[in-house]
């Protein structure tokens, strides 16, 4: 158990800056996951963090100890891998205990160690072979035992379940879930998957390009995402944002297709005029007869989820979906009525894409903060 | 695509059967030779079944070329090419490619030259250094003046001094001082995944810890290469043998003990060409080679077949 402190941490590659000014506090023994696309710095601030990639600015405290210059070995993590990097000449057991033979730890004892923790995630009777001859499946486990026999301070993910097939994932998503449950060390989750990052993370930091963009529980995120960008991260489908200014009164948005739409409280933060985005959830909004709803839409297409359906619809030429468990059916460009649902609407600043706080927001965004 | 018709068969056998007879031939024609009597031997046409001197043959050369300390000093000679070889290239190809520092680039260019630089082009030279190891360092000294000057402040005079003409280290030094190994070495350390490193130091395995526990025994197959080749290579060592051990009985080596049994202007001058002894030493030379060759072989069929690298 152990927190973790990044304080004004920055990455650059030669002369390329790659991260900047990254702050972040992970609490002890919670389970923080990093999300973001692809190239955004993700991994490169988890291997900072294990000792993997030097600091290039700033500082990492590991229960209050400046880590920068210690080995990974000194920092009390254990990572696990997306191709697991397991040793491939050595066996199960002897891959789970190696962190163990390095570290002297006496044969008998070892065995012992090793036993126990192949039990519990169950690979028992994979001892005696070689990674070669494991599934995708047990290999992922074995890379978690090899982890876990090192009783670390801070476990470290980096997309570990990325290699595996849809329906292991989940399976093997829930285990770590129920292990860090069991051991309690603060873990730290790399990935670029947004389900896996909702269902696993207390808390979710969502990076952009080598900044952080938000930190927030799930929740938090979802229903008040910090900035376009986080709104259009998460969800699926993402977010639909449709531009336009704001009314006189700061009470509502004027699209730039001509509607008015009334927003839940006033944009107290933005002078009138100003150029926002107006954002609703696809879940959050429903269809209705043309004329009766917020605004209006014409039909493009469907795609069927078992579990409800998207529709793809467009206001003037911007296309919007939503997500609806109504099962309508419509012929191409038909027009159709939208219920945007009043209290669902996000504002965001249309220059700098921030979040424009509603102030009826005010009082819940006080606790999360 | 591989075409496969039964002309084209036909053809990529007669082509193989063909290539086999070239390589055979001459060995069988040794083999025969070695099993005849001195007028056989000598008598055109060219005999080509076995007759029956063999043993009687390979007791006469082993005995007239003393062949007992010479093979037990290739042995000797060789086993320690290898060693000092895989040794040599698996600890710079290790440091060039999993360490990150000044010059590397220029360290590994300079063990690429010495790719276009083998032993006999050296060969003087390094004559040179091998009758005094240390003579470098004195030239530097002297053309420094540290020399003189200590000897003008102390009376002493340094003369650095390390023969290494006739002895083994002589006969095994120059041999493993070139860039091969190296290169095998360093090819496959960059097929080493990166991840593997790094689980490697999360586990707390420093640098050397790394290279016992993982690299080398990932490498096996490479060290079974690297032996074979350069066992053959130093066992098959002439011209530098040749040089460096004039103490013959003492250092001298299989191959150029063997050389002095062939019958040439020299030696046929007023004596008898020897061909059957000859043959028959050329016989015994050539078994640790390929005894060596058909051991290693199973290592590299092992190592073909295992797939879980
Ligand atoms: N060794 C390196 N030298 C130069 N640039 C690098 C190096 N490693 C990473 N980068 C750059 O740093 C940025 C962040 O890389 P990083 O691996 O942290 O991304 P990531 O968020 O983990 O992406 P992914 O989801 O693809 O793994 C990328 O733009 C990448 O090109
Ligand atoms: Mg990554």
């Amino acid at each position: 158990m152990a927190e973790i402190d990044i304080r004004r941490v920055g990455k650059t590659y030669g002369k390329t800056v790659i991260m900047q000014g990254v702050d972040l506090t992970i609490r002890s023994g919670e389970f923080l996951v990093i999300l973001g696309p692809s190239g955004c710095g993700k991994s490169s601030l988890l291997r900072m963090i294990a000792g993997l990639e030097e600091i290039s600015s700033g500082e990492i405290t590991i229960a209050g100890q400046a880590v920068n210059h210690l080995e990974p070995r000194e920092r009390g993590c254990a990572m696990v891998f997306q191709n697991y990097a397991l040793y491939p000449h050595m066996t199960v057991a002897e891959n789970i205990g190696y962190a163990l033979k390095v570290a002297g730890v006496a044969k008998a004892q070892r065995l012992a160690r090793v036993t126990d923790v192949a039990q519990s995630v169950g690979l028992s009777e994979f001892l005696d072979r070689r990674p070669g001859q494991l599934s995708g499946g047990q290999r992922q486990r074995v890379a978690m035992a090899r982890a876990i026999i090192r009783e670390p301070k801070v476990f470290l993910f980096d997309e570990p379940l990325s290699n595996l097939d849809a329906k292991l994932r989940v399976q093997m998503r829930h285990e770590i879930r129920r292990i860090h449950n069991r051991i309690g060390a603060t873990s730290v989750f790399v990935t670029h998957d947004q389900h896996e990052g909702m269902t696993l993370a207390d808390r979710l930091v969502v990076m952009n390009k080598g900044t952080i963009e938000q930190i927030g529980t799930p929740e938090d995120i979802y229903e008040r995402p910090a900035s376009t960008y986080v709104a259009g991260f998460i969800g699926s489908p993402a977010m639909n944002l449709l531009p336009g200014r704001l009314s006189d009164d700061r009470r509502a948005v004027v699209l730039e297709s001509g509607p008015r739409i009334d927003l839940p409280g006033p944009a107290t933060g933005l002078n009138p005029g100003a150029l926002v985005q107006m954002g609703f959830r696809p879940e959050k909004a429903s269809l209705t007869a043309p004329g009766r709803g917020t605004i209006e839409a014409r039909f493009d297409f469907v795609e069927e989820l078992g579990a409800g359906r998207v529709y793809h619809l467009r206001i003037e030429d911007i296309p919007v979906s939503l997500h609806s468990e109504a099962k309508m059916k419509l012929a191409e460009g038909a027009s159709i009525g939208l219920d945007l649902g009043h209290q669902n609407l996000h504002l965001f600043d249309g220059q700098t894409g921030r979040r424009v706080p509603l102030s009826v927001e005010m009082p819940q965004l006080a606790p999360t903060a | 695509m591989i075409e496969r018709t039964p002309w084209l068969n036909l053809a990529t056998h007669l082509i193989l059967i063909l290539g086999l007879v070239m390589i055979l031939l001459p060995i069988w024609l040794t083999f025969v030779a070695a099993s005849h009597d001195l007028q056989t031997v000598n008598t055109a046409p060219v005999e080509f079944w076995p007759g029956p001197y063999l043993l009687d043959n390979l007791r006469t050369a082993w005995v007239e070329s003393d062949f007992g300390p010479k093979f037990v000093n290739s042995l000797i000679v060789a086993t320690g090419v290898v060693i000092g070889k895989i040794t040599l290239a698996c600890i710079t190809a290790f440091a060039l490619v999993f360490f990150n520092f000044r010059g590397r680039m220029l360290i590994f260019w300079m063990i690429f030259i010495t790719l276009m630089l083998p032993l006999e082009i050296r060969i003087v030279p390094t004559y040179a250094v091998a009758a005094n190891a240390l003579s470098p360092f004195q030239t530097l000294l002297d053309v420094t003046g540290i020399t003189w000057a200590v000897q003008t402040l102390s009376g002493l005079q340094i003369a650095l001094e390390w023969n290494l003409l006739n002895s083994y280290t002589g006969l095994i030094l120059p041999l493993v001082a070139t860039a091969t190994g190296t290169f095998l070495y360093r090819q496959f350390f960059l097929t080493v995944p990166d991840e593997l490193v790094e689980a490697a130091r999360m586990d707390g395995a420093g640098p050397l810890r790394f290279l016992w526990d993982t690299l080398i025994p990932l490498s096996k197959t490479n060290i079974a290469a690297l032996a074979t080749i350069m066992f053959v290579y130093a066992w098959n060592q002439y011209l530098w043998p040749l040089l460096v051990v004039t103490d013959r009985a003492a250092y001298g080596v299989v191959v150029v003990q063997l050389s002095d049994l062939v019958p040439d202007n020299l030696t046929t001058g007023g004596g008898t060409p020897n061909w059957h002894i000859a043959m028959a030493a050329t016989l015994m030379v050539m078994l640790p080679p390929i005894a060596i060759v058909i051991f290693m072989q199973r290592w590299f069929v092992r190592g073909l077949i295992n797939t879980d690298k």
